[in-house]
């Protein structure tokens, strides 16, 4: 491609840039940063789920928590079992507990996907605040009920002594497991360019844009937002797990609303509705974190102060400050 | 005569409050015909146009479309079943081009809308009879502007453009005319005239020439009740639509 466009580029630099890191920090010696990295690959994954509700199509979810927490409790309550060697349960039939990483994902999907396609079909019938509201009380609902559910440790949570694994990977070495992650995030990225850029893309902006032009043209609105939030939920769902796996702990926190609020401020300082926004909201999250949580434990109010200046002055989000408004056609 | 009715309408009630906004309407659309639909502001012409596409529920009443009744059915499911409506002010996608509302009405009309990989830039599937529609409309050199950047008498084209695209069974135009330039409504009569004869066309229009030059029928609406029916003579010679509309209008 001759003519790259600014936020192409910025996408590419960003994108090499996570994928030598290992290098870089096992070259300076700080294999910590490695983690670290990890988590920005993990949290992008989350928001990439969310900005595909919220960017394309215009769902200001505020449950989004509820999938990242059942992805984490997915992993987490198919892994204890494995490492005490119980089932699940026996009745009608047996299910074991496992400590694979593809099959915890595919639990992680559909059970976030259940979920979503649940909240959705009731929350999606409102619009604007209400929308809002009730995606934060669904959220907050699933948070109550493990907190005060004590087979999987309630609201201490659970511990996994060992990380899963992936045929083939070492995936306790921390670089093996960020790349993993990584690859994750690369494939919903791709995927959410992919349905953007498809015929249920164009609908679904079209439903954020004008309602009523897409019914009158003969699509239903509900069920294409409806989709939507399933997959949303799906992709923030994976990511759960992958956060659970790499804390190899998980707590009803994952689910409250504080993390929905944290997936909502990763797309908004990236960019609302583009494709890398949420990685780089990610990244400014971690880093803002990193340095400014070792010297302050007020950090996040320099964040929230960030946030404010994104809102109010770069209203498409850093991308939008780096790389210039969006491009239509 | 039966098989010559597209859309028949049968007793239809609306009322918001006290307020009477459809009063026992009942009027057809027979195949190849324009049927104008005229009155003074806000004598219901809207709000029956929004009925009869799913918009508004109806107190009581049919609409009968192509022999079936289209209780229960919502706006997408109306708009299937070949209903072309267009708004009285622009209702478009104002971040897609021209071309890409257009193609939302082919992918609409081909029911594939539920594709989530292949790209639709590109894709003639999509593009080829988009543009068609939009050729039809005068509007292909504009495929590719914004449809934000559009000019308010471009933004009726596309309107029609879209609706030509789902290939409808019936027109139901509010107010095409509206906001265009002398020169505009005056290609756009033509074409109407042509349109016709693809399917039938409700039309709501203020423009009195047009409606005299286009319309088969015309049904003259006041206070939500239809006062008269008739061809554009008897209309014109009504010595009760005089009084209500055109003594004072024209």
């Amino acid at each position: 491609m001759p003519n790259l466009s600014r936020e192409t580029f910025l996408n590419i630099i960003i994108s090499l840039g996570l994928l030598v890191f290992p290098f870089i920090a096992t070259a300076m010696d700080e294999p910590f940063y490695i983690t670290l990295a990890t988590r920005v690959a993990i949290l992008s994954l989350a928001a990439v789920g969310l900005n595909l509700a919220l960017g394309t199509g215009g769902l200001v979810s505020f449950g989004h928590a509820a999938f990242f927490g059942i992805g984490g409790y997915a992993m987490g309550i198919l892994a204890s079992h494995a490492q005490t060697y119980t089932p699940i349960f026996t009745w009608p039939f047996v299910i074991e507990g496992t400590n694979q990483m593809l099959i915890i994902w595919l639990v992680a999907i559909v059970m976030s996907g259940i979920a979503a396609l649940f909240i959705g079909l009731l929350s999606l019938r409102t619009s604007g605040v209400y929308f809002i509201m009730i995606t934060l009380a669904f959220a907050q609902m699933i948070y109550y009920f493990m907190i005060s559910w004590p087979t999987y440790g309630g609201e201490d949570g659970l511990s996994i002594y060992v990380r899963n694994q992936f045929p083939g990977v070492n995936t306790l070495d921390p670089s093996s497991f960020f790349y993993i992650c990584l690859a994750l995030m690369f494939a919903g990225l791709g995927l959410s360019a992919m349905i953007k850029n498809s015929r249920f893309g164009a609908a679904l902006q079209a439903a954020r844009q004008n309602e009523e032009r897409l019914a009158a043209t003969g699509i239903r609105p509900f069920n294409i937002k409806l989709t939507a939030f399933v997959i949303s939920g799906m992709i923030t769902g994976l990511a759960g797990a992958l956060m659970a796996d790499l804390n190899r702990f998980v707590s009803p926190t994952m689910l409250s609303w504080h993390m929905s609020g944290e997936i909502m401020v990763l797309v908004i300082l990236g960019g609302v509705g583009r494709l890398y926004g949420p990685v780089v909201g990610a990244l400014i999250f971690i880093i803002f974190e990193f340095i400014f949580g070792g010297m302050t434990e007020f950090w996040q109010f320099y964040l929230g102060l960030v946030l404010l200046g994104v809102v109010l002055f770069a209203r498409g989000g850093a991308i939008g400050l780096l790389a210039g408004k969006a491009r239509h056609d | 005569m039966t098989d010559q009715t597209v859309l028949q309408i049968q007793n239809l009630n609306k009322n918001f409050g006290a307020l009477k906004a459809t009063d026992d309407v009942t009027l057809d659309l027979k195949k190849g015909e324009i049927h104008a639909l005229i009155g003074p502001n806000g004598a219901g012409k809207s709000t029956l146009i929004k009925q009869i596409c799913g918009q508004l529920s109806s107190d009581s009443g049919k609409v009968i479309f192509n022999g079936k009744d289209l209780a229960g059915m919502d706006v997408a499911d109306r708009a299937k079943a070949g209903l072309g409506r267009t708004f009285q002010v622009s209702s478009l996608v104002m971040e897609f081009s021209a071309l890409r509302n257009v193609m939302l009405a082919v992918q609409s009309k081909l029911g594939t809308s539920y594709r989530f990989f292949k790209n639709v830039r590109g894709d003639n599937n999509l593009t080829e009879p988009a543009m068609a529609a939009l050729k039809r409309v005068n509007l292909e050199e504009r495929a590719h502007i914004m449809t934000a950047e559009l000019s308010h008498g471009e933004r009726r084209q596309l309107e029609i453009a879209m609706a030509l695209a789902l290939d409808p069974k019936a027109f139901l135009l509010d107010e095409p005319m509206a906001g265009m330039g002398p020169e505009g409504s005056k290609k756009l009569i033509g074409f109407l005239d042509e349109l016709r004869h693809e399917a039938p066309i409700l039309l709501i229009e203020h423009d009195m020439d047009a409606v005299f030059s286009l319309a088969d029928r015309i049904s003259v609406l006041v206070y939500g009740r239809v006062i008269a029916t008739g061809s554009v003579e008897d209309i014109r010679n009504n010595p009760a639509v005089r009084e209500a509309y055109l003594g004072s209008a024209a």
